[in-house]
């Protein structure tokens, strides 16, 4: 069986859990099924809002879902598993805390702080080029610091699945695809398996082994794309015509360019 | 450069307007029973330094130890409010209208059940202290960032381990502000309390003074009890700064 098995997942927001902020209840999530091996990453592409997210946070048992089931690594996920690591869209980092501490959080929750880990936490913000800024505070670094600090963290208990939603799209361009290069290098040190959640299409296309086009809200899977374009890649990738391919490819199934269109060329 | 004139600045404005009080009392020769003049409330600053230190002492007590009991009930009270749903839904917004009420009019009323002692003034400089301490504490629990708690329950923390490490520390400037809030008006609860049922303290030694036409020692029991505010408020400053490590960066100076 593959890592991750996900089938017919559905999720239907109760008004009491949305606090009565809408009419009716809110299905977010209307039938997501696709799979995915172990050290894959894989991009979960679709329209701001439609429902990418609340499917990030059901397979990491942040949230229960209403219908389906998600196995990750013959487990099904009802509850946190706490060998997940989570990027969130803003680095969300304890202002209190100076780099290291904030990376080694997870450490301290899971009550492994040993010297292991501070050796594991040093090796991480080496990679991601933060070595000088242990003891800085969050509020002293920019974005996309705070963001690398916050891969760090997520990364630092080694963690079986790396859930990363939105990471980068609060970034500039520039940052974003020096972020992007950086996790690809990141990933191919630990091997982590990614569920990478954007509504960039280039960068969907950029990181993944697969990408999984969603509907709007409701949020349905319409497409797999599988991305063929080998490792290690760099920027130069994005003029290749592979990589135009894909991203027509995944513009028609998010329905950004008509099928139709397309096929007259 | 700039931390000299931070000081000089502020000294010109107090001798200036000294300066001006002085000369207006010169000029218009305005009786010391309505305004005396600096030198005369110096003099009376002096002269009565025992009287007023001793009064002051007491009102200090006062302030601190009741700024104290409502830490020490605000802080598991906000706690409970801010974690359970029911308690929230049944108290919060209660205190939010409590908050309102002008608590120093139940003085009365305390006085009638309290007593004179040191136990009614400490119940008025509680009630008044109490509820920014509380519905900040609250506030600032009930604000920490979703995504550590959602990080938090990813690693399956304890509720304990969420509560020591994530909320406490995200509500403590939020608590800090409370407690300057609080410190501020537990020196107003103390001075009220003294005013309307008390044979000591500076409220009482301010209003049996101004009873006798002794405006000077009036004057100086006032000064007394701004510096003595100042230097309430001064402990709970320090008490920020030890620990500053915790806080986040201070906001723009106004």
């Amino acid at each position: 069986m593959a890592f991750g098995v996900i089938k017919h997942v559905r999720k239907v927001f109760q008004l009491e859990e949305i606090g009565w902020t809408a009419l009716e209840p809110v299905v977010a999530l209307d039938d997501a099924s696709f799979q995915f091996e172990e050290g894959e990453l894989v991009a979960l592409l679709g329209p701001s809002g439609c429902g990418k997210t609340t499917l990030l946070r059901i397979v990491g048992g942040l949230i229960a879902k209403s219908a389906g089931s998600v196995a990750i690594a013959d487990r099904e996920v009802t509850k946190p598993m706490g060998d997940y690591g989570f990027v969130f869209q803003a680095p969300s980092l304890m202002p209190w805390r100076n780099v290291l501490d904030n990376v080694l959080f997870p450490m301290e929750i899971l009550k492994k702080n040993d010297a292991a880990a501070r050796r594991y936490a040093l090796e991480l913000l080496q990679l991601v080029g933060l070595s000088g800024f242990l003891s800085a505070r969050p509020h002293q670094l920019s974005g996309g610091m705070q963001q690398r600090v916050a891969l760090c963290r997520a990364l630092v208990h080694r963690p079986r699945l790396l859930l990363m939603d939105e990471p980068f799209g609060a970034l500039d361009e520039l940052t974003r695809m020096e972020m992007n290069d950086l996790l690809l290098r990141i990933r191919r040190e630990t091997k982590a398996s990614v569920l990478f959640v954007t509504h960039s299409i280039s960068e969907a296309i950029y990181l993944s082994d697969k990408v999984v086009v969603f509907s709007q809200r409701p949020a349905r899977v319409v497409k797999e794309i599988p991305v063929a374009l080998g490792y290690p890649r760099s920027q130069k990738l994005r003029f290749t015509s592979a990589f135009t391919t894909a991203e027509r490819i995944a513009s028609e199934a998010l329905g950004v360019v008509a099928p139709a269109e397309a096929s007259a060329r | 450069m700039r931390s000299r004139f931070a000081l000089l600045y502020p000294l010109a404005g107090v001798v200036l307007i000294v300066a001006l009080w002085a000369l207006a009392c010169w000029l218009i020769s305005i009786p010391t029973v309505v305004l005396p003049s600096p030198d005369k409330v110096l003099r009376a600053l002096i002269v009565r330094g025992d009287l007023l230190l001793n009064e002051s002492w007491i009102t200090l007590k006062e302030t601190l130890y009741g700024f104290v009991l409502a830490l020490l009930i605000g802080l598991p009270l906000a706690v409970a409010v801010a974690n359970s749903r029911p308690l929230n839904l049944m108290f919060y917004p209660l205190l939010i209208a409590l908050q309102s009420v002008p608590k120093v009019a139940l003085a009365p009323m305390i006085l009638v059940w309290l007593g004179t002692g040191l136990e009614s003034k400490l119940a008025i400089v509680w009630l008044v202290a109490f509820f920014p301490i509380i519905v900040d504490t609250a506030a600032g629990l009930r604000a920490t960032p979703k995504e550590l708690l959602e990080l938090a329950h990813s690693l399956n923390a304890s509720p304990l381990q969420i509560f020591l490490k994530v909320q406490l520390p995200a509500a403590l400037p939020f608590v800090v502000t409370g407690a300057k809030v609080a410190i501020t008006l537990a020196v107003i609860g103390a001075v009220i309390g003294e005013f309307v049922g008390s044979s000591e303290g500076l409220g009482f030694l301010l209003l049996s003074a101004t009873s006798q036409l002794d405006t000077p020692l009036a004057f100086a029991a006032l000064f007394a009890l701004s510096v003595l505010g100042i230097f309430a408020y001064a402990l709970v400053g320090m008490g920020e700064k030890m620990m500053s490590t915790w806080l986040p960066p201070a906001p723009a100076r106004h």
